[in-house]
C-alpha cells in the first residue's frame, strides 16, 4: 500500500490530496491513478512535475516498498 | 534553525532571541517578508509545505549558505498556510563574524527561498485564485549566486 501525496495544483485538478494505493511500483500507482481520473494521470507526467518517494526526490522508474509515502510535486513557486 | 509555522509570528522577538548572548558575533543581518495587498488584488496568500521534505530542502541549502559564508549561526521562519497583507511571510538571520558575510547570507538565503525553496503558492484575489510561479526577477536574482 503507497500513501499518495499530492501539493499544489495537482491536489486541486484531482480534487483530493492524500489517498491509499495498493501499487508496488512508480509505473502500477501511476497507471491505477490514470485509469481512475485520465487528466490526473496526464497531469503526473506533465512538465516540472517531480516524484519523491519517502521525502527524497526520484528520477525515473522504482519500485516501492510497503507503506511508502509518494508525493508529486508540481513545479515549486518558492515562498 | 529552521522553523515552518502555520501561526502569525513576530519578526522582532525573533531576532532579539537569535540575538541574545552572542559575545564572538559581530554582525547580525536579518531580513523580514511581508505579505503584500497588491492593490486589493491579493486578498490572502496561501503557502503550502510539504513537511519534512520542505524543512530539509530548506536546511539543506542553509547549511551551504553557513559553510559558504563562514556564518556562525542562522534562523529561518516561514510562514505556511493562509496569510492576510501585512502580516510577516518569512524571517531570516545570519549571524558572523563581520557584517559582510552576514549580508551576503541573508541576501543569497532569501534569493533561495523566493525562487527554489518547495513551496507551492495561491494568491487568493476579489477575481477568484491562482497558482503563482516564481517570477523571471526571482530566477534572475537567484542565479547570482550560481
Amino acid at each position: 500500500m503507497a500513501r499518495v501525496l499530492l501539493f499544489g495544483r495537482l491536489a486541486d485538478q484531482a480534487g483530493w490530496r492524500e489517498r491509499v494505493v495498493e501499487a508496488s511500483s512508480l509505473v502500477a500507482l501511476r497507471d491505477f491513478l490514470a485509469a481512475d481520473d485520465a487528466e490526473l494521470g496526464e497531469a503526473l507526467t506533465g512538465p516540472g512535475v517531480q516524484v519523491a518517494v519517502d521525502k527524497i526526490i526520484v528520477r525515473g522508474e522504482t519500485v516501492l516498498a510497503a507503506a511508502a509515502e509518494v508525493a508529486f510535486l508540481p513545479p515549486m513557486s518558492g515562498g | 534553525m529552521i522553523i515552518l509555522t502555520d501561526q502569525a509570528f513576530e519578526p522582532g522577538e525573533i531576532l532579539t532571541a537569535f540575538c541574545a548572548g552572542r559575545d564572538e558575533t559581530g554582525a547580525v543581518v536579518s531580513f523580514t517578508g511581508l505579505a503584500r495587498a497588491e492593490k486589493g488584488a491579493a486578498l490572502i496568500l496561501e503557502l503550502e509545505a510539504y513537511p519534512g521534505f520542505t524543512d530539509a530542502a530548506i536546511a539543506a541549502f542553509a547549511e551551504q549558505a553557513k559553510a559558504r559564508f563562514d556564518l556562525q549561526d542562522y534562523r529561518i521562519v516561514h510562514r505556511t498556510g493562509r496569510i492576510a497583507p501585512g502580516e510577516a511571510i518569512v524571517f531570516v538571520a545570519a549571524a558572523a563574524g563581520h557584517r559582510r558575510a552576514a549580508f551576503e547570507a541573508c541576501d543569497f538565503l532569501m534569493d533561495y527561498l523566493k525562487s527554489r525553496a518547495p513551496f507551492w503558492k495561491k494568491e487568493h484575489g476579489p477575481d477568484g485564485e491562482r497558482w503563482i510561479e516564481p517570477t523571471a526577477r526571482d530566477r534572475t536574482d537567484a542565479e547570482r549566486w550560481d
